[in-house]
């Protein structure tokens, strides 16, 4: 029973990271139509600026205080200087530049931090478990991720859902001329959406760097489990992305954790073992593949 | 124009043939040189240069031209990479490949050119050993399953009954929990293979691992992902609680990252820096001088990679065009190893010592290796009776 309940919690935190990655990508993709493969950069970016602030300032959680801004400030950058001029382009055009992005992201990198992974040293308080009932103890660190993704989540829930940029934000996923039509900012409304898609993407990956470790084209392979998972929730919607991400989250732990020993019910031990590792990194686009079938826009998609 | 293009073209082709008539001894290297992994790469690549300064920048007379290709950490680059060396560049001998699936991929690549020796200075996958056996491939490594079978047996001489594995799912993940198998005769309470080289979250696995509460745990995962997982084993509060026995996991390369994360957990090795023989205190010492840290295990087994081929060309004087007594001369492994003097088996792996090494600090206060048993003496691997060569 402990066993279960730890890997649910394996599972929402590996969601929530997730999320927040998925969160800025759906926003970027739904609202200003822009496929953004440099995402991923953005998340490499937060790692290592939080990697050389926690250095520098001794602590990993000023560090990551101070990271943040630091994407906000990349983010808009981008923005203003590349991405702007992509907008009345068509989907191969992003694609295009955007790849060239990461290229030249993944080459900065290399020439500012050196090819060689880091490591983020935790604070003590955080690199030792902790008891959540008397025979379950659990990692302090990822219990703080999960705190910390929630706590996100509600805000983000909260700003696009109640205020007035929110709705902004809502509009302009629906209907971008209609927006502009109303006498909306749209391209500070853009910048904005950008910005904070960098800093949710940062954020991600700076709370996953002491998890894995900060190096070269990190955001790469993350990637494509966001653009899953935004594909899955339906592109634009903050909603959907969360529960598409809860629900990847908990299929790719719950296919490591439980899906050898299921099929060693039925199958040989040398073939479950071969077959287990295989179907679980499967699992999850076969759910993409399932749920377009069913419904093509996703579930919450605002458009297709 | 046109014919300054020319005159210019000519002395390009000047230039890269130094001396008339003198060919050089051309050798490509693979290895990974971007990405998380490129710190071994780094490390493969300043000892191959060690070699060749140790060397005179010579052999037989004949100067050495080493080109590196970077496999990118990917199978199909790795044997795209191999394609060009043995076809574009001509190179008489190919050294390197850290990984078994690059190595598996392009294999048949170079042994196939007829003229060209393969030479790993790391992967040794379980089918190169026994059906895929090729009278053009050496190895100045190890099977795969060796390394982890002598931790097995030190583990099984500890008396721990029963143990959970941990590997990484790919060629040499695979053969390492066998390779711990063939000597490790205890309980086996718990597997997993993990996503390669994706998976460096390992959270699943190690709730298993504390759920199945065993007496040890044997884990491979080699580079970054190993410094992720011993981390990982701290932040979950195993370390201390359950001991972990290594293999590929702690090295001079991850050392620096993991520090005292990895005091306390042993490893298993056919080559440790301190081993006492003197080409070993020379390309040691040598290599700190030169680069400022110490050289790795991968290090040491691509030095080893160039003074095999240097023995085997003064062993045919320079001749390299002639295959039978080149792969002959090969065979003999007439050069002194850094880690001691080896023969080869007959599916020319070698037949050597594993050692048990443990984390220290040195006189500077810098985290190192130091050997503290022998956990394998003149060790064959078990596949050589799968091999059609004798």
């Amino acid at each position: 029973m402990t066993l279960l309940i730890e890997q649910l919690l394996n599972g929402i935190q590996l969601g929530l990271l997730m999320f927040l990655l998925a969160a800025g990508l759906t926003l970027v993709f739904g609202i200003m139509d822009l496929v953004n493969l440099a995402h991923g950069s953005l998340y490499m970016f937060g790692a290592y600026f939080c990697a050389s602030f926690s250095a520098w300032t001794g602590s990993f959680v000023v560090g990551a205080l101070l990271a943040l801004p630091a994407a906000l400030l990349l983010g808009v950058l981008v923005e203003v200087v590349v991405v702007r001029k992509l907008y009345r382009r068509d989907h191969l055009d992003h694609v295009l530049a955007t790849f060239g992005l990461i290229l030249i992201a993944n080459d900065l990198v290399r020439l500012v931090w050196g090819p060689d992974g880091r490591r983020i040293p935790l604070p003590a308080w955080l690199s030792q478990p902790i008891r959540l009932t008397p025979d379950l103890p659990y990692p302090a660190y990822r219990f703080a991720v999960i705190l910390v993704g929630a706590a996100v989540a509600l805000l983000l829930y909260w700003l696009v859902g109640r205020t007035r940029t929110g709705m902004w934000i809502r509009a302009g996923a629906s209907n971008r001329t209609m927006i502009g039509a109303l006498g909306v900012n749209v391209e500070a409304l853009f910048t904005l959406v950008f910005g904070l898609g960098a800093v949710l993407a940062a954020l991600a990956g700076l709370m996953a760097a002491p998890i894995v470790t900060v190096s070269i084209g990190m955001g790469d392979n993350i990637l494509i489990l966001a653009f899953v998972i935004i594909v899955i929730g339906g592109i634009g919607s903050i909603k959907g992305a969360f529960i598409a991400a809860m629900v990847v989250g908990m299929i790719d732990t719950v296919g490591r954790a439980f899906l050898p020993d299921l099929l060693k019910s039925f199958l040989s031990v040398a073939a479950a073992n071969t077959a287990a590792p295989a179907i679980s990194s499967m699992m999850i686009y076969l759910l993409m593949a399932g749920v377009l079938v069913w419904r093509p826009t996703g579930l919450f998609g605002a458009r297709s | 124009m046109k014919r300054r293009a020319f005159a210019s073209a000519a002395l390009l082709g000047m230039l890269a043939a130094p001396a008339w008539g003198q060919q050089s001894i051309k050798i490509g290297f693979i290895s990974t040189f971007s990405g998380p992994q490129a710190a071994i790469g780094q490390d493969m690549r300043r000892s191959v240069e060690l070699a060749v300064e140790h060397l005179g920048g010579k052999m037989a007379g004949k100067p050495i031209e080493v080109i590196f290709e970077d496999d990118q950490f990917k199978p199909e680059v790795g044997k795209q990479k191999s394609e060009k060396l043995v076809q574009q560049d001509k190179v008489n001998f190919v050294g390197g490949y850290i990984w078994s699936n690059v190595l598996l991929a392009s294999l048949k690549t170079v042994t196939d050119e007829g003229d060209t020796i393969l030479i790993s200075s790391n992967a040794g996958p379980s089918r190169i050993a026994g059906d895929l056996c090729n009278p053009n491939f050496f190895s100045t490594s190890w099977q795969n399953d060796q390394t982890p079978s002598a931790m097995g047996q030190y583990v099984q001489d500890k008396g721990i009954k029963k143990v959970y594995l941990v590997s990484a799912n790919y060629a040499a993940g695979k053969d390492m929990l066998s390779g711990f198998k063939h000597t490790f005769k205890g309980e086996i309470v718990g597997e997993d293979l993990t996503k390669w080289p994706d998976q460096l979250d390992f959270s699943a696995e190690l709730s298993k691992i504390r759920a199945a509460k065993p007496d040890a745990v044997f884990v491979f995962f080699p580079g970054a992902h190993g410094v992720q997982f011993l981390s990982q084993y701290a932040q979950t509060g195993l370390k201390g609680t359950i001991p972990l026995y290594t293999a590929f996991v702690i090295d001079a390369l991850s050392l620096p990252q993991l520090k005292d994360l990895a005091l306390g957990v042993p490893g298993a090795q056919s080559w440790v820096n301190d081993l006492p023989n003197e080409q070993n205190k020379r390309f040691v010492a040598d290599f700190k001088k030169k680069y400022g840290t110490y050289p790795s295990f991968y290090g040491a087994q691509s030095y080893d990679t160039i003074m095999l081929i240097a023995s085997a060309v003064e062993g045919v004087k320079g001749n390299i065009g002639d295959m039978v007594k080149l792969r002959a001369e090969l065979t003999k492994a007439n050069f002194k190893s850094v880690r001691g003097d080896f023969k080869f088996n007959n599916n020319h792996f070698p037949i050597q010592n594993f050692y048990i090494q443990e984390t220290v600090k040195d006189a500077e206060g810098k985290f190192t290796l130091k050997t503290v048993g022998v956990a394998m003496k003149d060790a064959k691997d078990a596949y050589g009776d799968k091999c059609r060569m004798k």
